[in-house]
């Protein structure tokens, strides 16, 4: 599988892109992407396919989803001129609100689509993955209120380290299964549902969290998170006359950086940077830098770029932000790479604890970790280019990291920590 | 005989010999990696094709058994080279082998030199549970220029034109699932079983394998009705990490 690009193929792909072309009839963003699912699955994702195709341009299902959007999850969400941060940095800059939504991340964006989209494909269930939780509180919200029983899968690792999520999940009247397999964080949550969905693929439906996993998932996200982008350059224009020099978002899986890249793709003018986890620094297995260190490979559905060692063993990845430490990317982020229209950079565990510090100090915003990485690579890039007019996305908020922030305050002068595996157990 | 070819001929044999072929699943160097040879030459003695699981982090279309050897055999250091490495080593076994592996580690060691080095190694054919067939192009093309089998799955999920599709192009056998599910799971086999392997053998010029939750010969006798072949995975692989001899199970399993 070829994914060295010519600069005539990396320009038209990204006209391609632009235009909606992409991903093309195979679910492929040029070299990446597509659909290596267990052949139970791939009529259903078939199904999924259509209804996705047949949803999104049906007026009613959009008006719809408009309409919750703007009264259940309080879109769109403010655009916030960052005074303080803006003289401690030496640029104009500006935070996208994320964190005001529903459930108080982007995650609901997709949640509530999908949750439409599964209850018009007749699902009598809803299965989802999650990470730090977000996406588990936002499916759990967007099942209740559309009436359908749903089920999260998560982690072992990131039940004990985003504890509140695990509550409210509760709350909104979600059933939470623990993960105690393979590496017991997002991954192996994934791994989970997937083998869930494989068992009833017919009465069940996936929601999946990201631009990951086979297609028409990448896509269908995308098109459900691409209204942060949208609004935010509305907003830009309303209140500065202007685009932004610069915007950053956070990548994981990458649907928040998707969501606010995706509209902005045409705008030549605007650098786009995606920060990634440097989690302690270099080396397999201390970071989730996928795109910076990855190799192109087939995890979850999709190929695109991958952690992964010699014999094709997806890595351990650590990250003090459970969101980010996922050895993957979607399909997606590995063209905008491959084609050059997004940098990606990574910032450390140490970094993004400072910037939560910086922003509630500075702002009076408690950001998520995941978050916080986009600051630090803002915040970096300001330094180097005074002056100029900067576009945040503020994916989520902080309180769902309590119990690692309050670790983190008491040992502040240990900031090694142990590592979480280096083995498969 | 050409390597696919070398897969169906065994399992014809024993249709003409008027019995249900088996095919034993193993995860390579579990529950011991020192033992891998030896073990794979006794469940050998009693299969017609033997499937050799190759180990992978991220099995997401098994169940906990097959979960449980993998990891445990990757901690054992067991990896796609190193099998190969132990069967070109070992003297030729005489049955047909297939090598079962998700995706990932097939891309990380190369198609072509895998072609190669499975081919010297003795294996004569591929499944990959995360590949299905409009992804497969490349993989099928190295496989060819060896004329390694690559194996379909079908699933009673499987459409009707997709299932004829998939029939027309596996090679060695057509591996039939039996339930929309994981592997090893411990569920009675579903009540229209017997109608969908009718169906599968009806679009099938090749043997037809049924595997997914068989564990006992009552299961093995009603496939064997209706299919050419059984695939016996999690409860043969819960008879290795036992200890216990797996000629005795499996010959159990045919009412042996």
């Amino acid at each position: 599988m070829r994914v060295h690009l010519t600069k005539a193929e990396q320009k038209k792909l990204l006209k391609q892109l632009i235009a909606g072309d992409l991903p093309d009839a195979r679910g492929r963003y040029g070299p990446f992407g597509g659909r290596y699912a267990p052949e139970t699955l791939v009529p259903a994702l078939e199904r999924m396919e259509q209804g996705v195709h047949e949803s999104l341009s049906d007026e009613l299902f959009v008006s719809e989803l408009d309409r919750e959007l703007k009264q259940w999850v309080g879109r769109p969400t403010p655009l916030t001129f960052a005074g303080r941060l803006s003289r401690r940095w030496g640029a104009d800059v500006f935070l996208k609100r994320e964190d005001l939504a529903h459930t108080g991340a982007h995650k609901i964006n997709n949640a509530l689509g999908q949750a439409l989209l599964a209850r018009r494909l007749g699902a009598q269930r809803v299965i989802a993955e999650t990470g730090a939780g977000q996406h588990g509180v936002a499916t759990a919200a967007a099942c209740a209120r559309v009436g359908t029983p749903c089920t999260v899968y998560m982690g072992a690792v990131d039940i004990e380290r985003q504890a509140p999520n695990v509550d409210r999940m509760y709350q909104l009247g979600a059933t939470v299964v623990p993960v105690q397999s393979g590496d017991r964080t997002l991954r192996a949550a994934i791994d989970e549902a997937f083998r869930d969905w494989v068992s009833d693929p017919d009465a069940s439906y996936y929601l999946l969290g990201s631009v990951v996993g086979p297609h028409p998932y990448p896509y269908l996200v995308q098109r459900l998170q691409s209204v942060i982008g949208t609004e935010a350059r509305a907003q830009m224009l309303a209140m500065t006359d202007a685009l932004p020099d610069a915007a950053f978002a956070c990548v994981g899986g990458g649907s928040n950086a998707i969501g606010l890249f995706h509209p902005l793709l045409a705008d030549e003018s605007i650098e786009l940077i995606g920060i990634e986890a440097g989690g302690r620094g270099d080396g397999l297995g201390h970071n989730a830098a996928t795109l910076a260190t990855g190799k192109p490979g087939v995890l979850h559905g999709s190929y695109s770029m991958l952690l992964y060692d010699d014999d094709g063993q997806i890595q351990e990845t650590h990250s003090v932000s459970a969101g980010l430490d996922y050895p993957g990317v979607g399909p997606e982020h590995a063209l905008l790479q491959a084609i050059g229209r997004v940098r990606y950079v990574s910032a450390t565990d140490t970094e993004a604890l400072e910037a939560v510090r910086e922003c509630c100090a500075a702002e009076g915003i408690l950001p998520a970790l995941e978050s916080a990485h986009a600051l630090v690579g803002a915040r970096n890039w300001a330094r180097e280019n005074p002056g100029k007019r900067i576009l945040i996305g503020l994916s989520g908020r902080g309180d769902k990291d309590q119990p690692t922030l309050s670790q983190q305050i008491a040992d502040t002068d240990d900031t090694v920590e142990q590592p979480r595996s280096a083995t498969i157990p | 005989m050409l390597p696919h070819v070398k897969i169906a001929s065994a399992l014809n044999a024993a249709t003409a010999a008027g019995r249900v072929a088996m095919v034993p699943f193993m995860t390579a160097g579990y529950p011991e990696r020192d033992g891998f040879i030896d073990t794979l030459r006794e469940v050998a003695r009693n299969g017609d094709v033997v499937e050799i699981g190759v180990p992978f982090t991220d099995p997401l279309a098994d169940g906990v058994t097959i979960q449980r050897s993998s990891h445990a055999a990757l901690a054992n250091g067991v990896s796609l080279r190193w099998i190969l490495d132990k069967l070109t080593a070992t003297a030729r076994i005489d049955t047909p082998l297939v090598l079962m592996s998700y995706l990932n580690p097939l891309i990380a060691y190369g198609f072509d030199a895998l072609a190669r080095h499975a081919t010297e190694a003795g294996v004569c054919g591929f499944i990959v549970p995360d590949l299905p067939y409009e992804e497969s192009g490349e993989f099928r093309r190295a496989l060819a220029t060896e004329n390694l089998g690559m194996i379909q799955l079908v699933t009673p999920a499987t459409p009707e034109a997709r299932l004829k599709n998939l029939c027309e192009a596996s090679q060695g056998f057509i591996y039939a699932v039996t339930v929309a599910g994981i592997t090893g799971g411990s569920q009675d086999l579903p009540v229209d079983l017997t109608d969908y392997l009718d169906r599968v053998k009806s679009c099938a010029t090749i043997p037809v394998c049924a595997g997914f939750g068989v564990r006992s010969a009552e299961q093995v006798a009603e496939i064997g009705a209706h299919a050419d072949g059984v695939i016996v995975g999690s409860a043969l692989v819960e008879q290795l990490e036992q200890g216990k001899d797996p000629s005795i199970f499996l010959r159990q399993l045919l009412g042996k």
